[in-house]
């Protein structure tokens, strides 16, 4: 479950395919093999052209979808062979999502969308108020707790997006296409937030299609045509 | 998730939307609200009968005499003349069943009294008569067994008589009033006992001894009717036979000749008036739950519009680890809140609204815990039979679709 420095292997993909079927003949292989080990403390970029299979696979990664054929092991545990409700809880306790559209609760405040991810596991509500104000405070958000996402910056918004996926201590946080919404000055700032996240040891897994935000990462992982063609 | 969360996300759910979370809930509201007021309607007519059965008497038997055969056509029970102050007298001593008897000799008039005058009923009866129909002085005193055996002038106003006659406030007690040009002397005064279940006025009545008014006003010897209070309830029927036994006996009637008199039991036309009251209640019932169905069918429609609307917030809620049940638990109590909320303003709103029935049309309205019961109960059952669609819809979306959704 390790490599030669000493790092633990977090997620460990092998020959993994996805096919979709549309209608009765038509088969869309998504993904024609894919394996890719991950290493706690990584920042992957995974970049790739619009069908190239990134979406598709970062969808398996974050359990919302399970691989057609191969196996994918998340922090030692075999998740495609889990049940819808299994897979629930993982991504409750070992994932954190950030999503292009930000995708917070409209009409609920910053620190109730920063809870959110807790209200599906057992633990008290004090405990869960520190946690969301303690995720809030590590991206630079303590003042505005209370404030609705319609009235907060993109940045703003991202911002807590990104502490709602921090807030149960996930082992991966996925980040699908996180600036996309932003503009190149926001984008900065959002990835150095990233950055500094996994300076803290926290391990990212980020889609991109923008060379520059890319450059922000340790490791590229480019997709074409459901395949990795370089890592 | 726990439950008090999924409380509290679903009222903040709902006030988001208020107009629409009033006009969902006005449904149930007015569902709820027909069938308790409804219920109310029919109950109070029930307990209607049951008072004026009351205020007739308690246990009581009407023997008439049978009815007068002529040539093959039957006149109608009490057209025969067959009872006689003997039977009467028979009664009370040999049925042990019977605890007081009094024949009703019923004559009509004109009844003066100075410069007024009032047309009603005289009733001749006996000293027990206000003891089986359970009726009070409102003054002055009933007359006496001596005055029934005397055949003494003297007589009872009803209330609405006093009202006729002595409208200017006079006391009529001691007064002389003519009844039929026969004077006689007012001793009392009846309470006032309103209307019976047929709306007839009992307080317009007079009442004298049977003995006077036979020998004053009808000049017949007979019995028109009489009145009998058993001992209990039960005694009904053991009343009913000894008297058949006493009158048929004295009345030498063959065994297979029939009765020439006949019993009638008043539990049996109010039980009759009851079921056709049940019958209506229960109609009213039936109109008023389709009613709630409508309002059930209304909140599944708003809760189906609201989980489209809400898919994307489903597809979030599931990434970070919501399982189908917890989304299903979020929408089924949201449509129960919906439902209970609707159902309790509705209960509150029949009540008032039987309320402002009985002050307006003076109907008799009575709400039972039972009716109550029964719309929170049905509002629960309609909140989770009508919710369980859409909250199940919702919790078996793909995340990836709901995440996606625009």
């Amino acid at each position: 479950m390790s490599d030669n420095n000493g790092r633990k292997k977090v997620i460990e993909i092998s020959h993994v395919t996805k096919v979709y079927k549309l209608g009765d003949e038509v088969d869309v292989h998504a993904l024609r093999g894919v394996s890719l080990d991950i290493y706690q403390g990584e920042f992957i970029a995974i970049m790739g052209a619009s069908g190239s299979g990134k979406s598709t696979f970062m969808n398996i990664l974050g359990c919302l979808d399970k691989p057609t054929k191969g196996n994918y092991m998340l922090d030692g545990i075999d998740v495609g062979s889990l049940s819808r409700d299994k897979l629930a809880e993982i991504r409750n306790k070992k994932l954190g999502f950030v999503f292009q559209g930000f995708n917070l609760l409209s009409r609920t405040s910053a620190i109730e969308n920063t809870e959110l991810p807790l209200f599906y596991c057992s633990i008290s509500q004090k405990r869960r108020k520190e946690k969301a104000l303690d995720a809030l405070k590590r991206v630079g958000l303590g003042e505005r707790i209370n404030h609705y996402p319609n009235q907060l910056s993109g940045g703003q918004q991202q911002r807590v997006a990104i502490a709602r996926s921090l807030v149960n201590d996930p082992t991966i946080i996925l980040a699908d296409e996180p600036t996309g919404n932003l503009d190149s000055r926001t984008s900065v700032e959002v990835m150095g937030i990233f950055q500094e996240l996994n300076n803290q040891g926290i391990t990212i897994v980020l889609v991109t299609h923008e060379p520059d935000i890319a450059d922000f990462t340790k490791r590229h992982v480019i997709f074409k045509d459901g395949k990795i063609k370089s890592d | 998730m726990k439950l008090l969360n999924i409380l509290l996300s679903a009222f903040r759910a709902l006030i988001r939307n208020k107009l629409r979370t009033l006009l969902t809930m006005l449904g149930m509201i007015i569902g709820v609200g027909a069938v308790i007021i409804m219920l109310a309607i029919g109950e109070g007519a029930q307990n209607a009968v049951k008072e004026s059965i009351n205020s007739l008497g308690s246990n009581i038997l009407i023997l008439m005499p049978g009815s007068f055969n002529q040539g093959g056509v039957h006149m109608g029970a009490g057209t025969r003349s067959s009872l006689t102050e003997d039977d009467i007298n028979a009664i009370a001593r040999e049925c042990p069943s019977v605890k007081y008897i009094t024949p009703v000799v019923t004559t009509g008039g004109q009844i003066v009294y100075g410069n007024m005058n009032w047309a009603t009923r005289t009733m001749g009866v006996n000293d027990q008569y206000l003891d089986i129909r359970q009726w009070k002085m409102g003054s002055g005193d009933f007359f006496t067994d001596q005055d029934v055996k005397g055949g003494a002038k003297v007589c009872i106003l009803g209330q609405t008589v006093v009202d006729n006659l002595f409208g200017d406030g006079t006391d009529p007690i001691e007064q002389t009033i003519r009844i039929r040009n026969k004077p006689f002397r007012v001793v009392g005064v009846l309470s006032k006992k309103g209307q019976n279940s047929e709306g007839q006025d009992q307080d317009d009545v007079i009442l004298a001894p049977y003995t006077t008014v036979q020998k004053r006003l009808s000049f017949n010897q007979w019995i028109g009717q009489a009145m009998i209070s058993c001992v209990s309830a039960d005694g009904i029927n053991s009343a009913t036979k000894e008297i058949t036994e006493v009158l048929r006996m004295r009345h030498k009637t063959l065994p297979q000749d029939p009765d020439d008199f006949t019993i009638r039991n008043q539990a049996d036309i109010a039980s009759m008036r009851n079921q056709t009251n049940e019958t209506m209640t229960i109609l009213l019932a039936c109109i008023a739950g389709v009613s709630l169905l409508v309002g059930g069918i209304g909140i599944m429609n708003i809760m189906l519009v609201s989980v489209t609307e809400r898919t994307r917030e489903i597809g979030i809620r599931m990434s970070v680890g919501a399982k189908g049940s917890d989304i299903l638990t979020q929408f089924l109590i949201e449509a129960l809140v919906l439902s209970l909320f609707g159902g309790t303003i509705g209960i509150i709103l029949g009540i008032s609204g039987s309320k402002i029935l009985t002050k307006a049309f003076e109907w008799q309205t009575y709400i039972t815990t039972f009716s109550v019961m029964l719309s929170f109960g049905f509002s629960i059952v309609i909140g989770i039979f009508f919710g369980w669609y859409p909250a199940r819809k919702a919790a078996m979306l793909d995340p990836i679709d709901a995440l996606r959704y625009e």
